[in-house]
């Protein structure tokens, strides 16, 4: 009973309430949640009233979506009225919200029942779940290895079967690589398509909310629950959101599904992931859809001006973090420039102080031509090659991630190249096209992503091409051997 | 030839100039961490130089949208009392701060 599909099915034939289903994920949400570090923060009261009430809606036949009763896990970046908000970080650490964002509200007024917070890089800047107050989460594949991140705790608390569904936030593949590394799927809307009212800022051109889940099915619930216009966020988009379920068809004949050659180059993703996406695209041929070789240029150039876009922006959305008004202060200030200095580099951990240092860097005079306008630049020609590549095909695959899940603690020394991993999916984000991470496959017993992009506000094509491999494929239905 | 020559490596000195920038207070190992691992990250990032951009449009946003407007009606915020909750230090309706004038007594 700990996919969503499942627990649906449950409510409405009234084999379970959803008092039941929450009670049973807070337990499991103390037991697994906690001693995989994916949990780090529950409000069982509220959860278990709300539950009850959802309960009574079900009784009176006043059902509010499909979600209605289902437990769900926030990302610690997504603020919810009297509840606290870390971001895993120390400044934040006394922070308790005083209004609701947008998912958390958008998910309530869903019927779904918000257990708690989930485990995160600090700032949502890393991609392992290892810079975090809380201490790493862990992988339930194998607890020694990390579960990717930074939307680490919410893909680690589905796929060990905590919750159904769970939100994170994808900047540069901050959903879509933990998916991959944890067996389950992760998708990441257009740009715009779901509102950042209440999500921490980290690089606001960039960042966008979406749901891990088991199925592609279930990602089009969650997303209809959450996306549409909300005109909190001037970015978010105007037009209505789309009726998703219904474009799951399961039929891709004729559907072309184009293959960056740029993927699939000798010395890039390990052989064994390679193997299982071309079997992945394999499944969809024998299904009817028509491969066809894209060509992305400047996937070379795509990690350099991510980290460049992104650490500008960083350095600029955190400047916030003052002591003066919210957050942690320094103890003992004399002065209001120590009060800054100190609250700052008492309260920022390493990397974040590391990526605010390097976009400051790159904005100050005599750099940003060089470096900040030289990178839009670039992302202008991203964009282009994506337009080009989008005429030929519909969809594009490839692998998530280079490798599947590695060992906790081996990329801490490297930044460098921990960042170089990230070069299947921050083209998304530089883009702004929707994109998802599904298993589609095992290499040494630990799950293998294969990513699906789509053209820009195209979330129905990219959805009906997943489910379709999802009915023909039973990746999805593997779990870790926690969970077993 | 269209590479430029990569950009100069970043100094200790600079780090300690970004830093002020930023408001940070970095230890001394702290600035030599930080030198060697930026170092490390720009000297990947010069690749860029290599791109001939000359005339292409830089990318803010990946999808354009035209600033919104709303009609200019009064609707309520949030109330002071919310808004000053998570204050490390308040009085009556404000945030307290160090003093920013310096003067006689305060």
């Amino acid at each position: 009973m700990e996919n969503l599909e499942a627990q649906r099915a449950a409510l409405e034939a009234s084999e379970l309430s959803s008092l039941e289903l929450v009670s049973a994920a807070l337990a499991r949400a103390e037991a697994e949640g906690r001693s995989l570090g994916a949990v780090v923060g529950l409000r069982a009261e509220a959860a278990l009233a709300e539950a009850a009430e959802s309960d009574a809606r079900r009784r009176a036949g006043e059902i509010r979506s499909p979600l209605d009763g289902t437990p769900v896990l926030l990302k610690d970046n997504m603020v919810m009225q009297g509840e606290p908000t870390t971001c895993a970080s120390r400044i934040l650490e006394p922070f308790v919200s005083p209004y609701d964002g947008a998912a958390a509200e958008r998910l309530q007024a869903a019927g779904a029942i918000i257990l708690g917070r989930a485990n995160m890089d600090e700032f949502a800047m890393g991609a392992t779940t290892e810079n975090s107050i809380f201490g790493p989460a862990r992988n339930p594949w194998d607890p020694e290895r990390t579960c990717g991140g930074s939307s680490g705790g919410s893909a680690a608390a589905v796929a060990a079967g905590v919750t159904g569904f769970a939100l994170g936030s994808d900047t540069g593949g901050s959903i879509r690589q933990p998916a991959s590394f944890c067996g389950v799927v992760g998708m990441k809307p257009s740009y715009g398509r779901v509102s950042r009212w209440g999500l921490v800022a980290f690089a606001s051109s960039l960042d966008q909310i979406g749901p891990f889940t088991h199925t592609a099915r279930e990602a089009a619930w969650v997303l209809e629950a959450i996306s549409g216009h909300d005109p909190r966020d001037s970015t978010s988009l105007p037009e209505k959101s789309p009726d998703l379920v219904s474009a799951l068809t399961g039929d891709v004949s004729g559907l072309r599904i184009g293959l960056p050659k740029e993927y699939f180059v000798d010395d890039g993703a390990d052989s064994g992931v390679v193997e299982a996406v071309r079997q992945g695209v394999a499944e969809l041929e024998s299904a009817g859809a028509k491969v066809v070789e894209v060509s992305l240029p400047h996937t070379p150039y795509v990690v350099s001006t991510y980290y460049l876009v992104a650490t500008a922006e960083a350095s600029s959305n955190l400047a916030r973090y003052d002591g003066a008004r919210f957050g942690r202060r320094a103890e003992g200030v004399g002065d209001l420039d120590s009060m800054y200095r100190r609250s700052r580099s008492e309260g920022f951990g390493d990397e974040v102080k590391r990526r605010i240092l390097l976009g400051t860097y790159v904005l100050s005079a005599g750099y940003f031509d060089a470096y900040y306008r030289k990178a839009q630049q670039v992302r202008t020609l991203v964009r282009s090659d994506f337009e080009r590549a989008f005429e030929a095909c519909d969809v594009i695959a490839g692998p998530t991630y280079p490798e599947v899940a590695f060992s906790l603690g081996a990329r801490l020394d490297d930044p460098v190249s921990l960042y170089l991993g990230d070069i299947y999916t921050v083209s998304a984000n530089l883009a702004g096209l929707p994109g998802i991470s599904l298993p589609c496959g095992q290499l040494q017993g630990l799950p293998v992503g294969m990513q699906l992009l789509g053209r820009s506000l195209d979330e129905a094509t990219l959805l009906r091409v997943a489910d379709a491999f999802q009915r023909r494929t039973d990746h999805h239905e593997q779990s870790p051997p926690r969970a077993r | 030839m269209l590479a430029l020559c990569a950009m100069s490596r970043i100094t200790r000195k600079d780090v300690e100039r970004t830093a002020e920038l930023a408001r940070l207070s970095l230890s001394d190992d702290e600035i030599e961490a930080m030198t060697h691992d930026l170092g490390r990250i720009l000297d990947h990032v010069d690749q860029l130089q290599a791109l001939d951009t000359e005339g292409i449009e830089p990318t803010a946003h990946a999808i354009p949208l035209a600033t919104p407007l709303r009609a200019d009606e009064a609707s309520p915020g949030i109330a002071a009392d919310l808004a000053l909750s998570n204050a490390p230090l308040q009085e009556g309706y404000a945030f307290v701060v160090p003093k920013v004038i310096e003067g006689e007594d305060s």
